[in-house]
């Protein structure tokens, strides 16, 4: 097993490219193999699918628990240029002060355990170093105190770590979402729905409350223990990799949908993948949550065969609903079409990775 | 029972008597006073010594209700309009002791707003007692540029801050007192198909 697969994954360089504009960003041959492909088998199946957040496979997304990749820099330039220019992306309510530093500890631990060559955690009692060698970043700081550091705890850390982050209060038998950066989402906005529990969070997404999803998903997290992190995988599709797709610039992003041909479909139209891990946060009993998004145009994606072939397969038992909820019902079919092409019918390997 | 399939929807369950609270103020709209009218009954001249209604004839057809709030016989405080009366609810509430009840009744946007004054004061919403009553127009916060138009009864319908079209789009947030107003024609711009009356 593993053929083909490069070692451990070790970003040593960063892409120069954009989320918006020109739209710059690409894959390079080692991180299309690094991409979490998120169909095991030839059909859609709605499902919570959750599982141990652990090590996985060298090389793939799921080798360190908080993956750091070749998009980094240009991440974290993007989400800078979000935050300038809406604020509000960014919430706190004042109680979770505590699961702040909690995250804060922990994305610091994490990244600096699995790339000790860019990231370096110092403590000394509450006196902490952090050096973020990508970010030219060499801060010390007390823990617990947050006057310390030039930005709130959640607020410093998330601008340097991939992924929209979300914190939960655990109370009253539910979970709320109290606090977060986000912008790089699917279309919801943090603004609006900081605040809510649970329920009310996904109220609009179609079929899984009546399927009682949300219900056991609930039930199974409010159980989530310390150390034992556990993670699923999210997709839809985004039109040129724009990580920006939130509702408040819906009007900026939407015309793009229209802009799908026969012709660019390779180009144009991007798999994104959310690498969703739920963490228990030790001193506030809060929750993390990190949506990471990962994006492949069809081009990039063909040349894995075996996702060449599955991909279409998958697109075509969406149920209406699911798709339009995921905003594919214009492109869908021209997509579907075009993919085709790379399917020669043969049979795929079970399982999510390359063969 | 409206609302009960949009799950980020409060739920109202109506007006009920608190028998031992120390207080209760009343803040109503429009039709709302009905909702206190009809439990009048209720309304032992105890309970009406501990009591503060303020009332607002706004929102839909509360004209004329007045006197018979007055008749009562509680303390009663009638507003121009919805921001005065969201004020005047507010010093109340700051004067406010344990043992305190409110009790809001009217439109869902007038509930929402009162609750969000409730909500400063560190007030559980789930301890706080509602009805609905009158029109079903919504209260609704564009997500574009943040501002809360009052009183949408259609869908589509025209920002009153950005003049975006907006769908309605059945998610409500507490924490602003509003549904979410998302842009209709972001793809095909002036695509925006005919208003409908969904909110009246």
């Amino acid at each position: 097993m593993d053929t083909g697969y490069s070692a451990t994954h070790r970003p040593e360089t960063f892409r120069d490219e954009t989320f918006r504009g020109e739209f710059s960003y690409a894959n390079s041959p080692e991180n299309i193999r690094h991409f979490p492909f998120p169909f095991h088998e030839d059909a859609y199946r709605y499902s919570v699918n959750i599982e141990p957040h652990v090590p996985g496979r060298p090389g793939s997304a799921f080798e360190h628990l908080i993956d750091v990749d070749e998009h980094y820099l240009a991440e974290m330039a993007d989400r800078a240029q979000v935050l300038a220019e809406d604020p509000l992306r960014y919430q706190a309510l004042p109680h979770m002060m505590l699961a702040q530093w909690d995250t804060l500890e922990l994305l610091m631990e994490e990244q600096a355990r699995a790339y000790p060559h860019l990231f370096t955690l110092e403590r000394n009692g509450d006196q902490w170093r952090w050096i973020n060698r990508p970010l030219g970043i060499d801060d010390t700081f007390t823990f617990g105190d947050p006057s310390t550091l030039p930005r709130e705890p959640l607020d410093y850390i998330c601008r340097q770590t991939q992924g929209d982050i979300a914190l939960m209060d655990q109370r009253d038998g539910n979970l709320w979402l109290d606090a977060g950066m986000i912008t790089a989402q699917a279309d919801w906005s943090l603004d609006f729905d900081v605040g809510m529990n649970f329920h009310e969070w996904h109220a609009p997404v179609p079929l899984a409350p009546q399927m009682g999803v949300f219900d056991r998903a609930l039930k199974y997290l409010l159980n989530l223990q310390l150390g034992k992190p556990v993670r699923r995988l999210n997709w839809t599709m985004t039109i040129n990799p724009r990580l920006d797709t939130s509702p408040e610039n819906y009007p900026k992003w939407g015309p793009d949908r229209t802009t799908v041909t026969p012709e660019n479909v390779g180009q144009k139209v991007h798999l994104r993948v959310e690498l969703q891990s739920l963490w228990r946060l030790p001193r506030s009993n809060g929750m993390l949550f990190v949506i990471r998004s990962y994006m492949m145009r069809m081009d990039e994606v063909v040349t894995v065969p075996k996702w060449g072939r599955r991909l279409p397969r998958v697109l075509e038992t969406l149920p209406e609903e699911l798709a339009s909820y995921k905003g594919l019902s214009r492109y869908r079919q021209t997509t579907i079409d075009w993919l085709k092409r790379h399917d020669d019918g043969a049979p795929t390997s079970p399982g999510i990775f390359p063969d | 029972m409206q609302g009960a399939t949009i799950r980020s929807r409060p739920v109202y369950p109506g007006l009920a008597i608190a028998p031992f609270a120390r207080r209760h103020i009343f803040a109503l709209e429009g039709e709302g006073a009905g909702a206190l009218l009809d439990i009048a009954g209720d309304l032992t001249p105890e309970v009406l010594g501990r009591s503060q209604i303020l009332y607002v004839a706004r929102g839909s057809l509360g004209v004329g209700h007045h006197g018979a709030l007055q008749n009562l016989g509680a303390a009663f405080w009638a507003a121009p309009t919805v921001p005065p009366l969201l004020g005047r609810l507010d010093v109340e509430l700051s004067r406010s002791h344990m043992g305190t009840r409110l009790y809001l009744a009217g439109t869902e946007g007038f509930i929402g707003q009162a609750m969000q004054v409730a909500a400063a004061h560190g007030i559980d919403p789930v301890s706080v007692i509602t009805e609905h009553r009158g029109s079903l127009a919504r209260r609704v916060q564009c997500v574009h540029c943040k501002g809360v138009t009052e009183g949408v009864t259609t869908s589509p319908f025209l920002c009153s801050h950005c003049g975006l079209s907006l769908f309605v789009r059945d998610h409500y947030s507490r924490r602003l007192g509003a549904f979410q107003g998302v842009n209709i024609d972001a793809e095909e711009p002036g695509a925006v198909p005919p208003p409908e009356e969904l909110y009246l």
